[in-house]
């Protein structure tokens, strides 16, 4: 509503400069206009996606902004209309999720497990509105709730593999932000793969900070000093590849890695070596996580073909998750080769890529 | 808290607290004496401008002081001083606004026409998100917004009245953030562990929210009447054990839900949550009334009772108290008791009222925002009602901001804060407002 107004209202100012010819923001603006009417053709899909952050809000460089990074790009593609809401606070969830249901949203997406509770209330009391929810999963299903999750374990499986095959000292560090299953399911997988390279390759690789119920947190996603320490810790234990799994106080554990010198970090979520450029020169490889695609093509499903309850969940196998390519000459061959047996195995399920199996 | 900034070394008073409590007189004067000693040296320091350091009273109560004494007057000019500010952060903040001002000088117009809009956009959305919403069609939708404002004041207006209380005694009281979350605690654990008939279970849900957080408000009154340990610092530091506390119960299991290992509590039973006021339709619940409740009695002990004017003279003069005979001991272990009491009834609003259920986020930033709803209300209830009702529509208009208005919720923490900064600088809100100086009120605040 709000927003059609001022989309009038630019509108109605591009009119009136065009009218006032050869002024010089002429150019800029007419070409504003031409995008607008684009956009607005686009609009005739008359769809609009809309997504709530949990406290973390979207710029935590973690998976709130890689779930908001999906839903511009939806805007941008698509031509959907978008609308978010930022929570700063628990008591936030469910009036976002009321204001959005008002202002006519068609999908909303919540992002996060906190979120659960309040989601699956305003699905019940808006049976017309579709929902999805990343990262968290319903015993029930809900009739239009679509849950997101990932097997991100599949991916560090792969990743800790690598790294073992690596790692000159034999001694590999993760750390955690805090011990939550999203969290702690990369560690396992990563723990998973150090020792798969043990069993195949005969190594005596060790892992730091995760046996495979406990381990290292930080207990935040904020302080990068904490991951500095922590990386630090590690570094002195003899560790030469770290892979920290806590969103921004990851940067932190690159900034250790990289003043130690000859040691390499595993990056998550998304691919270090664009997200944090600064650091490429020590990113051993990324686990991906890829909540942004996840976010966009539940965004093109619903608004195409149509909404689903159906669980997305993100496996080597689609491509929702996986890792990044490695520096030239890092990875020893006999293990890039072996990565590709054992990515076929986890896609057939040959391959268990945690620790508890 | 500010007799502890001069330190008491060996301080004889701490040490035999029974005993001076029954020798009052001679105790008091003594340790008066002792510090008397000491006081020439914060004055020599602190220089002159405060007109309270004439009075004797250190400079840090002087400062706490002026601001509970500012003019109603100045509290309101302040609220309207920030959201003018937050005005021109909107326009910064709004694309058009920023594309028009690009060529502002071949088409000036734009400029303000865009200005207008966002304007005009932000401030109906916040008075739609808080007040009332004249686009809905029914009623229920008409006033649902002030009903979400009441829901969202009511957690401040229980934590403020706490800290206002502490203020007044002289106490100022960070933890409220800390005992809130040990209140909600202890509230959601009887919530969800025990399963009793209906008003008995929420009674001893809240009851049990109350005694969670004036147990740990007791911690810092305890070591500050025993020690002298500074409660800005203890409370601050309790703040983080108690979040860390929490979040380490979390992720025990008979912290979280079966099945799953999310540091999430269960949902607290329907017997054990506040009744919602009015209707389905609502958020609003019992909490809110109970609040209110609390409001007068937080009056009625400050103002009506012994043990409040006992309070308000430890707050007023803490030696002088001590001279006239009052256990100064006694009173700020009571108001830190109090006050924790108060917070953690904030917590049992957040986890049987809204939230149901108890996560490391279930404070959020309650506890601080209730020291500024306290300062802003001048540590008197029914100042405290006003701003947190005042917070409450902040809070409340946080999502028709974001979603209708386009803007980030952000601007709704800098009108916040704005509103802070001028209300501890009275003399800049008197100046650009003009207002004249006042008389100086103090023997009214004491």
């Amino acid at each position: 509503m709000r927003n059609s107004i001022r989309i009038g209202a630019v509108a109605a100012a591009s009119a009136l400069v065009l009218a006032a010819c050869g002024s010089a923001p002429e150019e800029e603006t007419s070409a504003e206009s031409t995008t607008d009417a684009t956009t607005e053709a686009a609009e005739s899909i008359d769809f609009k996606a809309c997504m709530v952050s949990d406290a973390g809000g979207f710029d935590d460089a973690s998976f709130n902004e890689s779930a908001y990074n999906g839903l511009v790009r939806a805007g941008d593609e698509l031509g959907v209309e978008i609308a978010q809401a930022e929570s700063t606070a628990e008591s936030d969830y469910g009036p976002n999720l009321e204001a959005q249901v008002a202002a006519g949203c068609d999908l909303i997406i919540t992002v996060g497990f906190l979120l659960g509770d309040a989601t699956a209330e305003a699905a019940a009391n808006n049976p017309d509105v579709n929902f999805a929810i990343v990262d968290f999963g319903y015993d029930e299903p809900i009739e239009n709730v679509k849950p997101m999750f990932f097997e991100t374990d599949e991916a560090a499986f792969l990743a800790g593999y690598a790294a073992a095959g690596a790692s000159q000292t034999g001694t590999l560090g993760t750390f955690g932000g805090v011990n939550i299953p999203t969290v702690s399911i990369f560690m396992d997988g990563f723990l998973a793969g150090a020792n798969k390279y043990n069993e195949d390759m005969g190594g005596s690789v060790s892992v730091l900070g995760w046996d495979g119920s406990d381990g290292s947190f930080t207990g935040d996603f904020d302080d990068q000093t904490k991951g500095q320490n922590t990386t630090q810790g590690f570094l002195d234990q003899g560790a030469d590849i770290v892979m920290p799994v806590a969103g921004p106080v990851g940067l932190g554990a690159a900034s250790a890695v990289q003043s130690a010198g000859d040691a390499w970090l595993v990056g998550v979520d998304s691919d270090w070596t664009e997200s944090a450029p600064e650091y490429a020169d020590i990113i051993l490889t990324s686990v991906l996580k890829n909540i942004s695609n996840a976010v966009f093509d539940t965004i093109d499903q619903a608004a195409g073909d149509g909404f689903t309850n159906e669980p997305y969940v993100g496996t080597l196998e689609n491509e929702g998750v996986g890792i990044a390519e490695f520096p030239e000459g890092v990875v020893p061959e006999e293990v890039t080769a072996e990565l590709e047996t054992l990515r076929e195995g986890i896609i057939a399920g040959e391959i268990e890529p945690s620790t508890a199996g | 808290m500010s007799d502890s900034t001069a330190p008491r070394p060996g301080d004889d008073d701490a040490g035999n607290d029974k005993a001076a409590s029954d020798t009052t007189a001679g105790g008091a004067a003594a340790d008066g004496a002792a510090v008397e000693t000491q006081t020439p040296k914060p004055e020599g320091t602190g220089g002159p401008t405060s007109p309270a350091d004439t009075e004797g009273a250190p400079r840090s109560q002087s400062v706490l002081r002026q601001i509970l004494e500012s003019s109603t007057l100045v509290v309101v000019m302040a609220v309207v001083a920030a959201l003018l500010i937050a005005g021109i952060l909107i326009c910064f903040a709004d694309e058009d606004v920023r594309a028009a001002a690009g060529y502002f000088f071949s088409q000036p117009g734009d400029t303000f026409s865009a200005i207008g809009d966002a304007l005009g956009g932000a401030y109906s959305a916040i008075f739609q998100g808080a007040v009332v919403n004249f686009q809905a069609n029914d009623f229920v939708g008409f006033i649902k917004p002030f009903t979400q404002t009441l829901t969202m004041a009511t957690p401040l207006l229980f934590a403020g009245l706490g800290l206002g209380i502490g203020f007044r005694a002289g106490l100022f009281n960070i933890g409220a953030q800390g005992q809130l979350l040990i209140g909600a605690t202890l509230g959601a654990y009887i919530g969800f562990a025990f399963h009793l008939p209906f008003p008995i279970h929420l009674l001893l849900a809240v009851v049990g929210a109350a005694l969670g957080g004036a147990v740990w408000g007791f911690i810092p009154g305890f070591l500050k009447a025993r020690t002298g340990a500074h409660e800005v610092i203890v409370t601050i530091m309790l703040n983080y054990i108690a979040l860390y506390l929490v979040a380490y119960l979390l992720t025990r299991e008979a912290f979280q839900r079966e099945g799953s290992n999310n540091p999430i509590s269960p949902i607290v039973d329907e017997s054990a949550q506040y009744p919602l006021l009015l209707g389905d339709n609502f958020n609003l619940h019992w909490g809110f009334v109970l609040a209110l409740g609390g409001a007068w009695f937080a009056w009625w002990l400050m103002e009506r009772s012994t043990l409040g004017f006992e309070l308000r003279a430890v707050g007023a003069n803490s030696h002088a108290a001590r001279t006239a005979g009052m256990n100064v001991s006694k009173a700020y272990i009571l108001v830190m008791v109090i006050a924790g009491a108060f917070a953690g009834l904030a917590g049992s609003a957040q986890v049987l009222g809204t939230e149901k259920v108890l996560t490391t986020a279930t404070a959020g930033s309650i506890g601080f925002d209730a020291i500024t709803v306290a300062l802003l209300g001048r540590s008197r209830p029914l100042g405290t009602v006003f701003a947190a009702i005042l917070f409450g529509g902040l809070r409340a208009a946080g999502p028709t901001l974001q979603v209708q208005a386009g803007l980030p919720v952000d601007i709704v923490l800098v009108i916040q804060a704005l509103i802070v900064l001028f209300i501890a600088a009275p003399p800049l809100i008197r100046s650009m407002f003009r207002l004249p100086a006042p008389t100086h009120e103090k023997e009214v605040a004491a």
